[in-house]
């Protein structure tokens, strides 16, 4: 496509990692990532509710391994609730995800599955506000997060080289020791993304992405999202059609917990119930 | 690239800091010993007990302070229980000096005096081999931290944070006063240690003990200081204050929020722990009051007072702090409630950052004028 | 009274007369040696006739007097015989017979159960309860007889009673056992002790008696335990209430602005206070209304403590939304200042502020088990209190604004609520309830600066564990933790309660971290 994407793809390998099996805390999570049946995520008859509210209602989804799939949906349709269901935020009343073929996620702490290999961009950029850019990159960057480990850790060349081929990817390499919370809101979406890529999940949740961006920013992480795909499965909720069809995946339509149309997005938007439910009764 | 633990340790200070750091330990160990012994008593340069024992003390409050300083500057925990973890301290190394004063109490008995009082026949067992001086120095690290990992532990793993850990903090130091007051417990109830006579079979009221446990205190003030830089400036400190700042991106970049505050509540406690063994055997006492939640909040004023997240602020608040009180409580008695009260209110509203801070911001608008 | 009645009730008996009392036994009422005096009433009392009644009330009350070597009687210039109650002409040389404290306790006991056999139902019933914690062993005869002649089943349950513990002394094994098992069924600690020796070989020969008082004493022990904890119960309800009262406040502060006050023990200082104030007025300018100034604090401490909030707020709290932790310093740091103008108004010392007439006393509501009424006044002002919050956050605007302001501030603010007046009147009234609390607080502790520190924590327990913002979950836990801290004070000692409970609520918030009554929500963080 473009330039970016070797660079993407040479950040985002599947590098070994001494730490792989076992996660922060010593205890064991199920091994290694299994893929074998071409699924990453299942979520399986998902039902979570708030004082009776029901957020999620039966919810069924599968991403498919190195899939990128686009979610949308009228707000309170469930899409942050389903991404705080993936990540360990809020269990399930009812129903079960799974990562890949053997991983529970209703089992596991936020840590872990972040651990395991998704990862998490917010709705509203969350940045660490008092770090300097490289240090957020740094303290993202996948490696042993264990508390000896952070005292003794010293950055390798390696490690400083990768950092700083992300940060150019992000177009914040002028910006690597100022403070974050200085930065544009478009900026710190991008730094959040890049966090993210430091993490080398396996799955990426990309929560409104492209807010507050310009348009030439919007294309531009259009752009690097497509380059990911393949290699790693992408769910991204946005808002924005444009983007969404920059990014040519199967579109999830989502509408009270539960999913209304699945497909490509011109055979969604062509569908009478979702024009319904986006247009009003 | 890769740089040495001791290098890196050594990086913690700037050549400034050493500097400072230099002439602090020098004024400690030299300077005060000879005003002290060698200057004669009329000289305006000398330096009286009561002045050693005082700048000691406060020594120890400002250890606490760093102590402090770790854990709600840098974790942005509030602890309004610390007071416990000093008191800890101060009692395992208390039993130490009530054991060293042998068969001279009043009873003339192996016993400490309270317990023949209270007719206990033997040592309850926590305190078995409270008179080894190596095995008491262990307790003092190690009940503080005990305590603080078993609470911190089910603390933090419900996620327990802001104003209800403060709270909780508090009931828990005011328990373990309670605990202490009662005369069973076998912690000399409402008067604690005291009366101490000796410490390493030195007497401890010498000029030579006082000032070797003012020398002890500098030294591991400066020390904790060279520490808790090293620790904030290092990887794990980015941790830290990350977590201060955004809990949950930290949980979702992978990192467990409760090893990284478990590790520094530890510490922290342990400090206090080893401020305190510091503490009573220049003050001369220990009781339960220490453990009473008005002291243990008091910690908190002397950080905000110098400086939230500085490491140096602290131990500017605990001396000023400290200093006025001295100063009022001798002569203005009935005003000093009324002086830390407004102290809580003003720093809060109108020093957020501390004299630190304030500083700092002087310098700026200094250099901007220039 | 008496003067008109005794002659009257004279007659009648002398119209009733049965055999007259032995003139010789009479005669020994006056004897020199007091154990002859004894000896002559206790066989009087077991004749239990109206002649002997008559003789020793007269006796009891210095009426009796020997003339030469007769018996006789006299009240107010007329004189009697003490033989038969018929008038005589007054002697002139009767000497008093001297009644000594020993006699007296002997007449009164024998008078009461000679009232046993009063023709008046209340005074059998009141004779008889007066003898289940004292009788002696020389009573079971009269007893019987008593026994015999009731009619009424609740004074006869009672007789029954008092006739077992007199006969625990008799010699007869199979009377003995049969007592022992009468006994079995009280709850009386009196009972428990005479019955303990019954269970002693040294005391008591037969085994059967032994194992009957054994198992007596066990029953009995059941049951103390029963009233104790019933006891324990109704103390833990009036600690729970004034936890409330003392949460409730907190509990809308604490909703409203996520703040934890931590001068809102000061606060219920300022309503003791605000009651000693009152005292002090009403004794010193209405001194024959001085019962009624504790209704008269309750608006006052209301306004008094609703207005130091109010300052609170304005001045310091405002300035530090958002910065909860720094709150809780400044709010300290109020109460150190609120603590030390208490200290030098009122000095460092408890003021006493007593309890109005119409509070002391209490209901015996089972034998040992007495209720204040002082702590039920509390209980029901607690419940009013509640009821005036009730009413106040559900069916008022102020309260339809608090609860928006709680749930979502920046919300309420968009939809137009006033947040910043809302805030200051959620903290006046917070604040004032806490007021309430102290004038409940006043009447069963003491007054004094530093009172109010030990309330912060628990009040905020209460908070913690009913759920933040929730008024039903405030009850249920304040409740509660009175409820099983006093319970646990009763089993194990106030500091191990103590330290239990707050083992207990840390181990309840790892399992609901919201409270019993949870928000939940996506908004919760």
């Amino acid at each position: 496509m473009n330039a970016l994407n070797p660079t993407a793809n040479a950040l985002l390998d599947d590098r070994p990692s001494g730490s792989d099996g076992a996660d922060q805390m010593g205890h064991l999570v199920t091994g290694e990532l299994d893929l074998s049946h071409g699924v990453a995520l299942y979520l399986d008859d998902i039902t979570v509710s708030f004082d009776g509210f029901r957020a999620l209602n039966k919810l069924n989804l599968t991403i498919d391994a190195g899939e990128l799939r686009c979610i949308i949906g009228p707000n309170g349709a469930g899409k942050t609730t389903m991404m705080d269901v993936i990540t360990g935020k809020t269990r399930p009343d009812s129903g079960s995800a799974f990562f890949g073929q053997a991983m529970d996620l209703t089992r596991l702490t936020e840590p872990e599955i972040a651990h395991a290999g998704i990862g998490r961009k917010f709705q509203k950029p969350t940045i660490f506000e008092q770090h300097s850019v490289f240090e957020n990159l740094e303290l993202a960057m996948k490696t042993d997060k264990r508390v000896w480990k952070s005292l003794l850790a010293w950055l390798s060349g390696d490690e400083r080289d990768r950092i700083a081929e992300t940060l150019r990817l992000i177009r914040l390499d002028q910006e690597a020791d100022r403070q974050a919370g200085l930065l544009s809101h478009g900026q710190k979406q991008w730094l959040e993304i890049g966090m993210l890529l430091m993490q080398e999940p396996k799955l990426l949740l990309l929560d409104e992405p492209v807010a507050g961006m310009t348009d030439d920013e919007t294309m531009r992480t259009a752009e690097l999202f497509v380059s990911l795909a393949g290699k790693h499965s992408l769910v991204v909720v946005e808002h924005d059609m444009a983007f969404i069809e920059k990014l040519g995946g199967k579109v999830t339509v989502l509408h009270e917990g539960s999913v209304l149309a699945e497909g490509d997005l011109a055979t969604v938007q062509n569908d009478q119930r979702v024009i319904e439910v986006y247009l009003g009764r | 690239m890769y740089k040495p633990l001791t290098l890196r340790v050594l990086s913690a200070l700037d050549i400034k800091g050493w500097l400072a750091l230099g002439v602090f330990l020098a004024l400690a160990l030299v300077v005060v010993p000879v005003l002290n012994l060698a200057v004669p008593e009329e000289s305006t340069f000398h330096i009286s007990a009561y002045a050693i024992t005082l700048i000691g003390k406060i020594m120890c409050y400002a250890l606490v302070a760093v102590a402090m300083d770790l854990i709600w500057g840098y974790g942005g925990i509030l602890s309004l229980g610390h007071g416990l973890f000093f008191a800890l301290g101060g009692y395992a190394f208390g039993m130490y000096l009530m054991r060293q004063i042998g068969t001279d109490g009043s009873y003339h008995a192996a016993l400490p005096d309270f317990m023949i009082f209270l007719d206990w026949k033997e040592l309850p067992w926590f305190w078995l081999g409270s008179d080894s001086f190596l095995w008491v120095i262990l307790l003092v690290v190690a009940v503080p931290a005990l305590v603080a990992f078993v609470f911190g532990y089910f603390a933090f793993r419900s996620r327990i944070k802001g104003v209800y850990f403060s709270i909780i903090t508090q009931a828990l130091t005011y328990a373990a006063m309670l605990l202490f007051f009662r005369n069973e417990t076998g912690f000399g109830g409402n008067n604690g240690f005291t009366d101490f006579k000796r410490v390493l079979d030195h007497s401890i009221t010498s000029p030579e003990t006082r000032l070797v446990l003012f020398g002890l205190t500098a030294l591991t003030l400066a020390a904790t200081l060279v520490f808790s830089r090293w620790l904030v400036t290092s990887k794990y400190g980015r941790v830290l204050t990350a977590i201060r700042d955004a809990e949950s991106r930290v949980m979702f970049i992978g990192y467990n929020p409760l090893w990284y505050k478990l590790f520094i509540w530890v510490v922290s406690a342990m400090l206090c722990g080893i401020a305190g063994a510091l503490y009573v055997p220049q003050v001369g006492i220990i009781n339960p009051s220490e453990m009473s939640p008005a002291n243990s909040i008091e910690i908190a004023i002397w950080v905000a007072v110098g400086g939230r997240a500085t490491l140096i602020g602290p131990i500017i608040g605990a001396f000023v702090v400290n200093l006025a009180k001295s100063w009022f409580t001798v002569s203005f008695p009935e005003y000093w409630l009324f002086f830390l009260g407004l102290l809580f209110i003003v720093v809060t509203l109108m020093l957020p950052q501390g004299l630190v801070g304030l500083w700092k911001k002087l310098m700026l608008k200094k250099g901007a004028a220039a | 009274m008496s003067r008109l009645i005794i002659p009257l009730l004279l007659c009648l008996w002398a119209n009733l007369a049965q055999a007259a009392p032995d003139a010789a036994l009479v005669r020994q009422l006056a004897a020199e040696d007091s154990s002859d005096k004894v000896s002559a009433i206790r066989q009087l009392a077991l004749a239990a006739d109206p002649d002997a009644a008559r003789i020793l009330k007269a006796m009891a009350d210095d009426k009796l007097y020997l003339a030469g070597d007769k018996a006789v009687i006299v009240d107010d210039d007329k004189a009697f015989d003490a033989v038969n109650g018929a008038p005589i002409a007054t002697p002139a040389n009767a000497e008093s017979v001297t009644v000594n404290n020993r006699i007296r306790g002997e007449l009164a006991n024998a008078l009461a159960a000679l009232s046993l056999f009063d023709a008046d139902r209340a005074v059998r019933l009141a004779s008889a309860q007066k003898l289940q914690n004292n009788v002696g062993a020389e009573m079971a005869p009269l007893l019987a007889r008593a026994l015999e002649k009731e009619a009424d089943a609740e004074i006869k349950a009672l007789l029954t009673l008092a006739h077992a513990q007199a006969s625990l002394g008799n010699a007869d094994p199979a009377l003995r056992l049969a007592a022992v098992n009468a006994l079995a069924e009280t709850s009386s600690p009196t009972v428990r002790s005479t019955l303990l020796p019954l269970t002693d070989k040294a005391s008591e020969p037969d085994e059967k008696v032994r194992l009957a008082a054994t198992a007596a004493i066990k029953s009995i022990d059941g049951r103390l335990a029963l009233t104790e904890n019933l006891g324990r119960v109704f103390s833990g309800l009036s600690l729970g209430s004034i936890l409330l009262l003392a949460a409730l406040g907190l509990a809308i502060t604490y909703g409203v602005m996520g703040v934890i006050n931590m001068a809102h023990g000061e606060l219920l200082m300022v309503g003791a206070y605000s009651a000693y104030g009152m005292q002090s007025l009403f004794r010193a300018y209405l001194p024959d209304y001085l019962d009624w100034y504790l209704p008269a604090a309750i608006p006052v401490a209301f306004f008094a403590a609703a207005l130091v909030g109010v300052v609170m707020e304005r001045t310091v709290i405002r300035w530090l939304y958002g910065r909860t932790l720094e709150t809780l310093l400044a709010t300290w740091g109020l109460s150190l200042v609120l603590i030390q103008t208490a200290r030098v108004l009122f000095g460092a010392q408890n003021v006493e502020v007593a309890n109005p007439v119409w509070m002391s006393g209490g209901i015996e509501l089972l034998p040992n088990l007495m209720l204040p009424w002082n702590r039920i006044i509390i209980v029901g002002f607690a419940l009013f209190v509640l009821l005036l919050v009730w009413v106040l956050m559900n069916k008022t605007r102020l309260g339809m604004f608090v609860r928006a302001v709680t749930q979502n501030r920046p919300m309420a603010g968009c939809v137009g609520v006033p947040t910043s007046r809302i805030d200051t009147m959620a903290f006046a009234l917070g604040a004032g309830i806490a007021g309430l609390g102290g004038v409940a607080l006043s009447q069963i502790s003491n007054v004094g600066p530093d009172m109010g520190q030990g309330y912060i924590v628990d009040s905020f327990m209460v908070v913690v564990v009913g759920g933040v913002g929730q008024l039903a979950g405030a009850v249920w836990a304040a409740l509660g933790l009175g409820i099983f801290s006093k319970l646990l004070e009763g089993w194990a000692g106030a500091v191990i309660a103590k330290i239990t409970i707050l083992v207990c609520i840390i181990v309840f918030i790892q399992k609901r971290p919201q409270g019993i009554f949870a928000l939940k929500g996506r908004f919760v963080e």
